[in-house]
């Protein structure tokens, strides 16, 4: 059933609280076939409320939604499939322990309520799916063995099959290295030119210019702007998005000429994975750490946390030379490391924000009989909630009330609270909206101006040039370049890491 | 190694073990005695592979199964009802463990209880039942034809060794039985749903599957498994006793997880779970042989419960690396 089919799509004046606060406040927008529309908008503007709307999770309070030329004013998730609307998610709803062919295969079986279920058929709609959007996959691998990107394009593998006609893509860049994300922009074309609607959500500004041909842009629930995308110019679109100018300049702070190193790198090395790494950060001082997916930057920054082996080379922590096999004795010498994954690895979503940022700081809290007072944590949270501006009505309200970027100052202020020498930073602004970065940024330099030493892990390329004194760019294991100051700048780190 | 062929040769070894150090191992009659305490075994494990492959687990299973048979056998004399029958008990016991089912299916589906806890009261709920309601006593007049059905054998003859070599019949059903739900588990949506529910609740409900539906029918396929395992307990033992089967979760459970269902959903095959039943009967029935008293057999059995859950930890930690490994090879080769 690879069906696609020209045909338009809108919502009109879509109006939906959730208990009193205004998600979208009279929202419309038009996607037509053959078109890759962004939707761009903070966290909190009301993006997710929308595609929700759109795939049927849930009913607007008002308005209209048109899909093919029927109008409905509100949908049912079936409705919404049968309609040929597909949302692929952020976390793409993909089953880890099922084949790639039963991945892309399973909802072809429901939609078509077949009882039995063929090998043969699973593999044939497997491989047409892949086919139809060009790409090869080893269909008979566990999905749980495949790459980000592979799921990435096994779950549009799985919508097309469901004929799809409009499909809604959440931030899908967000864990991609450059070279996979130019492979997903070949398919979102080429899905576009068979007609599909694609409506494409993400932060990354560059990405959007190069993929969409026309945006919408959301704040607070309204539109806030929407056009062709070759009329606006990226800084009009972050402005769009934030309703304020955000800067791009450098603010690394100045360093002082005497400061003492506080983290110092000798040959390092880990057998296949990074090699002979040597460098030393100061006080104050903010070192950018780049390198394409694979290239070791991950794993140097586990090994100098205690989470990934090390079979050469030493590590020295205010001059001193300290052993670090484990995360404990990292911390002990006065290391903090911020994972990428701050859903998975940094945070209790379920617990309260507060409980969250005294988390890893809770030994340091025990009173003389082991206890830790409550109003004490209380007060410690408060303050972090007030210094790195986390929006909160509540601080005991559970982390996944916060949107991404909020959460992230979460994981920040979990880790800032116990005041380590040196923080390693992995990825600290991904899925954070463009307001968010800059704020995010502003924290760390304050902190480097309080003398700590930063480690900053990323692929944001204009955030590091943005933020860091030096950078430093990694290729098989290997330290390869280093920019330090002035000759920091976008197209000189693109150039060495491609 | 897969899971399946680790445990073959697991079996291999512990037998030659045995066979060294007892010849009557190595014979028909004990091969045929293996299989005979395994018929039961295996009827509830596959159940609960059933329910550990959605993610859950199952501890109310063995109450299940000896409150069907009970009560079916009670039911039986209660109204006079035909003793020659061998079929009426054994559709009571099934009804009656599918209905058992289905209240685990309320906790489960219709309240969300998490399954270890729903299970663990729903048992102790039917247990009390039983005891109070039905019965408590020792019935040992079961009905004649489950009474002559414990000896209905398909191959009987005298070895030359003069032992008695017996094969029951019900190797034909239950490998029947056996191939239906290794087919039910890989060529049906609802078997497909299961594993699905395994790897994950949320893309599950995502697909448009019915999390609520395919968790009310797993329990109460679980349950008529129990039921029909019950009454075959009751017949082969030629007793019904409501105070037996209990504490017969560990074996079973044992015996599906060291088959390779994964304890934490989305794994598991019926192939594996066979062998699994298998290997535990062969250490429970023979580890008198080697010398070793019959009150260590729980501790052993225990243990491999315990084995069988730490290779699964190994082998997902060695998955996550060569996952690794992989991710950075695409890289290089893509460069």
């Amino acid at each position: 059933m690879l069906a696609t089919q020209t045909a338009d799509y809108s919502v009109k004046n879509i109006v939906k609280s959730f208990g009193g606060a205004k998600a979208l406040a009279g929202v419309s927008m038009s996607v037509s076939a053959e078109e890759v529309h962004c939707l761009a908008g903070e966290n909190g503007s009301g993006k997710s409320t929308l595609i929700k709307i759109m795939s049927g999770v849930h009913a607007p309070d008002s308005g209209l939604i048109t899909l093919a030329g029927k109008e409905f004013t509100h949908l049912s998730p079936r409705q919404a499939v049968n309609e040929g609307v597909q949302v692929i998610f952020q976390d793409f709803s993909l089953l880890p322990n099922l084949t790639v062919a039963e991945n892309i295969a399973l909802p072809t079986n429901i939609l078509k309520s077949s009882k039995f279920i063929g090998k043969k058929e699973t593999k044939k709609i497997a491989e047409e799916a892949l086919g139809y959007i060009g790409v090869d996959i080893d269909i008979n691998s566990p999905l749980l063995e495949t790459s980000i990107a592979s799921k990435q394009l096994i779950a549009i593998a799985r919508a097309t099959n469901l004929g799809v006609k409009m499909l809604f893509m959440d931030e899908p860049t967000t864990a991609l290295t450059r070279k996979e994300v130019k492979k997903l922009f070949e398919v979102v074309d080429q899905l576009r030119k068979r007609g599909v609607a694609i409506v494409f959500v993400s932060h990354k500004i560059d990405e959007i210019q190069e993929i969409c041909n026309t945006i919408t842009v959301l704040r607070n629930g309204e539109v806030v702007a929407e056009g062709l995308m070759s009329k606006f110019k990226a800084k009009e679109i972050a402005m769009a998005m934030t309703g304020s100018e955000i800067a791009t300049s450098r603010i690394a702070p100045p360093l002082s000429k005497n400061s003492r190193a506080l983290l110092e790198l000798e040959k390092l090395t880990s057998i296949n994975t990074f090699d002979d790494v040597s460098f030393s950060i100061s006080e104050g001082e903010i070192i950018g750490l780049t390198g394409l997916l694979g290239s070791g930057r991950t794993e140097l920054a586990e090994a100098i946390f205690g989470q990934y082996p090390v079979d050469a080379g030493s590590i020295k922590v205010d001059g001193k030379e300290v052993t670090l096999n484990s995360p404990e004795a990292a911390l002990a010498s006065g290391i903090g490391y911020v994972p990428p994954d701050r859903l998975t690895q940094g945070l209790f979503l379920e617990q309260s924000i507060l409980r969250n940022i005294v988390a890893v700081g809770l030994d340091r809290q025990r009173g003389r009989w082991g206890g830790v007072s409550k109003s004490k944590l209380a007060k410690i949270g408060s303050s972090w909630i007030s210094e790195l501006r986390i929006k909160t009505k509540n601080p005991i309200n559970p982390v996944s009330s916060l949107s991404g970027g909020n959460q992230q100052r979460v994981v920040l202020a979990k880790w800032l609270s116990i005041n380590p020498k040196v923080m390693i930073l992995n990825g600290p602004t991904v899925g954070v909206d463009v307001g968010s970065k800059r704020e995010i940024l502003e924290i760390i330099r304050d902190r480097a101006q309080a003398g700590m030493a930063f480690l900053l892990v990323s692929d944001d390329i204009p955030e590091l040039v943005q933020i860091c004194h030096k950078v430093l760019v990694i290729r098989h294991g290997k330290i390869s370049k280093e920019f330090s100051d002035k000759q920091i700048s976008e197209s000189a780190i693109y150039k060495e890491l491609n | 190694m897969r899971n399946e062929t680790v445990l073959i040769l697991a079996i291999v070894i512990f037998s030659l073990v045995i066979g060294s150090k007892s010849p009557e191992f190595f014979t028909l009659a004990n091969l045929f005695d293996i299989l005979r305490s395994s018929f039961v075994q295996l009827l509830f494990a596959l159940g609960v592979l059933i329910v550990i492959i959605s993610g859950g687990i199952d501890v109310s299973f063995p109450i299940v199964g000896i409150f069907a048979g009970y009560t079916a056998v009670v039911i039986m004399q209660k109204f006079e009802l035909d003793g020659e029958s061998l079929l009426i008990p054994i559709v009571l016991a099934i009804v009656i463990g599918t209905l058992l089912g289905g209240v685990n299916a309320i906790a489960i589906a219709g309240f969300g209880i998490p399954t270890l806890i729903a299970t663990l009261g729903t048992a102790g709920i039917f247990r009390g039942l039983m005891l109070t309601l039905i019965g408590s006593s020792f019935i040992s007049d079961i009905p004649i034809a489950l009474d002559q059905f414990s000896t209905a054998d398909l191959v009987k003859f005298e070895s030359a060794a003069g032992t008695l070599v017996r094969l029951h019949v019900l190797v034909i059903p239950i490998t029947i039985i056996t191939i239906l739900i290794s087919l039910i588990l890989s060529r049906t949506l609802f078997g497909r749903s299961v594993y699905a529910l395994g790897g994950g609740v949320e893309p599950t409900r995502r697909l448009g599957i019915s999390v609520k539906g395919t968790q009310t029918k797993i329990y109460l396929l679980a349950g008529a498994l129990s039921g029909l395992a019950g009454i075959l307990y009751v017949s082969l033992q030629r007793k019904a006793n409501p105070y037996d089967l209990a504490g017969s979760e560990l074996d079973i459970i044992a015996a599906v997880v060291l088959g390779g269902a994964s304890i934490m959903g989305g794994y598991g095959t019926v192939f594996g779970t066979v062998l699994g039943v298998l290997f535990i009967n062969l250490i429970k029935n023979n580890l008198v042989l080697l010398g070793v008293s019959s009150s260590w057999q729980r501790a052993a059995v225990g243990a491999l419960l315990v084995i069988g859950i730490t290779l699964q930890a190994i082998s997902e930690s060695r998955r996550n690396k060569r996952r690794r490994a992989l991710s950075e090879s695409e890289v290089d080769s893509s460069e």
